[in-house]
């Protein structure tokens, strides 16, 4: 337990550079692929890893720059709303989250983001690239009724061929069934 | 390459009806004992394929390999019995007799002078010592394979009555690298896996391959550039184009028979329906207007009607229209819910997957909906191709959790036989070409 501790530690930093570095490197260019799922911390620790607190003396804490993605995720809460089975309706907990979203578009108007669909991998590859349609749809229109431009907002569907989880238990399914907003341009 | 069927010489009065017959309907009957002794070289000659001896064996091994696929037929080891040039067209039928084998099948391979070949083709009622069937077939030395799944199409064609599937294509999605993360690229090779080749390189995902009727031409769905559509790929020349300037997602397309068309499914706003796509001009005519999701569509083999999903009634259901998008109704009604359905090029049945709740599995009804039998079972089956003669169905076989192996397997409409197909890495969403020229 306890040496998993710097291990955690030193794995979230990683992903917290690639996120940095990825911000200049992606924000014009194309992406021939989609993005690498998002850093497993807990969508939930975002509260405490600004650099105000009390926190031993010695320590350099680390915030993100406001602005940039890594701000998008830590001021939203997540970057991820999750679907009930076969289902594109945007419940309370997705609500939430999209609205912080829209609150942190909203500080920043010339970010431009695409919400990405993705089904778990039940159903049809058809039907289940229309479903992530749907979903991706229905994240875009919370955040549009939120005020945020359309202009700014696009949708891609993946169905189920990009799963953040791989297993093939009601776990992973539920973790897949989800819209993910990327910042595609215009972040810090 | 067209390969030349050649009438030949010495063909005596037609034979007289077959003694035996397979029938093709009874999957479960015991498969027919029948012979393929290597082809005996008239005169050994070299060829850009190795020497007419040489050919003369693998053609023999491929007609029996794709006979035993069938099912329908048990090949027999004839290495012990020596096949002299004379025995083609006066078999010793003693001999095989001996063996218990029904049917033989045997031939000659001759080199041409302008470096092709010539594969000649004989089957025998081994019992009745009658000849069932002769053909001769002229192609290229390096097309050999399909002269021999010519003749062993003949002789399917002789023995059951209907049309062989043998000298066909498949084109499929080839996968590797983590669920996560696939990597996806298209790939086609010969029915039994033979000649195969990659068609992509998998920097895009591509995904629901589909064959236009001449075989030439695929059409596909492809995230290059970000912009999920629809696009079609000249074999030939590798030549790639996405087709339509919409900027919705396009997807699911199907040639119409006639080859000048295509049907696809288009989303937007959440809500997806079906187009027909012209390939010349690029018109866009709208088949189906919601609500909810209409996808999956496929022509009967005469293009008069279109059967598709939708899931305006609640669930993923089974539907047909005419090819105009009049009289769009709902044929399938069993437990759990029906995706991806396909016409047979018989016109006789749809093959679809079926879903419930824990399983994806492959079944088939007529094109009224009734008469449904589900013909495969594991975690997920889906995307059902038909053979060229309606008679198997390849899909892939999805296997759960983490590691889980996605391949191809195909099986008879009786239900049984169920075989891999062998591909080089993981494989998916296949499709089936017609029987080639």
């Amino acid at each position: 337990m306890r040496k998993d501790v710097p291990v955690l530690h030193k794995a979230s930093t990683v992903a917290m550079i690639a996120v940095l570095v990825g911000v200049g490197a992606c924000s014009t260019k194309k992406k021939a692929l989609p993005p690498a799922p998002p850093p497993s911390s807990a969508p939930m620790g975002g509260a405490s890893s600004g650099s105000t607190g009390g926190g031993d003396a010695g320590n350099v804490g680390s915030t993100a720059i406001p602005g940039s993605i890594a701000d998008f995720k830590q001021s939203s809460g997540s970057d991820t709303v999750l679907f009930a089975y076969d289902s594109y309706d945007v419940d309370d907990t997705a609500k939430a989250i999209l609205g912080k979203q829209a609150e942190w578009l909203a500080r920043y108007p010339n970010v431009k983001v695409t919400v990405e669909g993705h089904t778990d991998e039940r159903g049809t590859r058809e039907y289940n690239l229309a479903l992530g349609d749907r979903r991706a749809t229905a994240a875009k229109n919370f955040l549009a009724a939120q005020g945020v431009s359309p202009s700014r907002l696009a949708t891609i569907s993946y169905g189920k061929e990009r799963p953040v989880a791989d297993g093939s238990d009601e776990s992973a399914y539920a973790q897949n069934r989800r819209a993910v907003t990327v910042v595609v341009s215009g972040a810090r | 390459m067209r390969i030349l069927p050649l009438v030949l010489a010495l063909l005596a009065a037609a034979p007289a009806a077959a003694v035996i017959r397979v029938d093709i309907n009874s999957g479960t009957a015991a498969p027919l004992p029948i012979v393929v002794p290597g082809f005996p070289a008239t005169a050994d000659a070299p060829t850009a394929a190795g020497s007419t001896t040489a050919l003369g064996s693998q053609v023999a091994s491929v007609i029996a390999a794709d006979l035993g696929s069938s099912g329908l037929f048990k090949p027999l080891d004839a290495t012990g019995t020596a096949v002299a040039p004379g025995d083609v067209t006066a078999p010793r039928f003693d001999a095989w007799k001996t063996l218990a084998a029904q049917a033989l099948v045997t031939g000659n391979v001759t080199a041409n002078p302008d470096g092709g070949i010539t594969v000649g083709c004989y089957a025998y009622d081994v019992f009745s010592s009658e000849e069932l069937a002769r053909q001769g077939f002229v192609t290229t030395a390096a097309n050999w394979r399909r002269a021999a799944h010519k003749c062993a199409d003949l002789v399917y064609s002789r023995l059951t009555g209907e049309t062989g599937y043998f000298d066909s294509r498949i084109v499929y999605v080839s996968e590797t690298g983590p669920k996560t993360h696939r990597i996806k690229r298209l790939a086609v090779m010969d029915q039994d896996g033979a000649n195969h080749r990659f068609l992509t390189n998998g920097q895009n995902l591509v995904l629901t391959p589909r064959f236009a009727p001449n075989q030439q031409t695929l059409t596909y769905m492809s995230y290059a550039d970000n912009r999920p559509r629809v696009w079609v790929y000249t074999i030939g020349s590798g030549r790639q184009e996405a087709v339509g300037e919409s900027p919705n997602m396009s997807f699911s397309p199907r040639f119409a028979p006639d080859g000048q068309s295509l049907i696809l499914s288009m989303s937007q706003n959440g809500t997806t329906d079906i187009y027909k796509l012209d390939i010349a001009s690029h018109r866009l005519t709208r088949l189906t207007s919601g609500p909810g999701i209409s996808t999956a569509p496929s022509y009967s083999p005469d293009g008069s009607k279109i059967v598709f999903e939708s899931d305006r009634g609640g669930g993923q259901q089974v539907y047909t229209m005419n090819a105009d998008g009049s009289d769009q109704h709902r044929i399938s009604f069993g437990e759990g819910r029906a995706g991806t359905p396909v016409w047979s090029p018989r016109g006789d049945l749809i093959a679809f997957t079926r879903l419930t709740s824990a399983k994806h599995r492959i079944a088939v009804m007529r094109p009224d909906g009734s008469g449904e039998r589900v013909l495969t079972d594991a975690y997920q089956d889906e995307g059902p191709t038909w053979s060229p003669n309606g008679r198997v169905i390849l899909f892939f076989r999805t296997a759960a959790g983490r590691g889980g192996r996605v391949d191809l397997h195909s099986v008879d409409l009786s239900g049984t036989n169920e075989r891999t197909i062998k591909t080089p890495l993981d494989a998916s969403d296949p499709a089936w070409s017609p029987l080639l020229p």
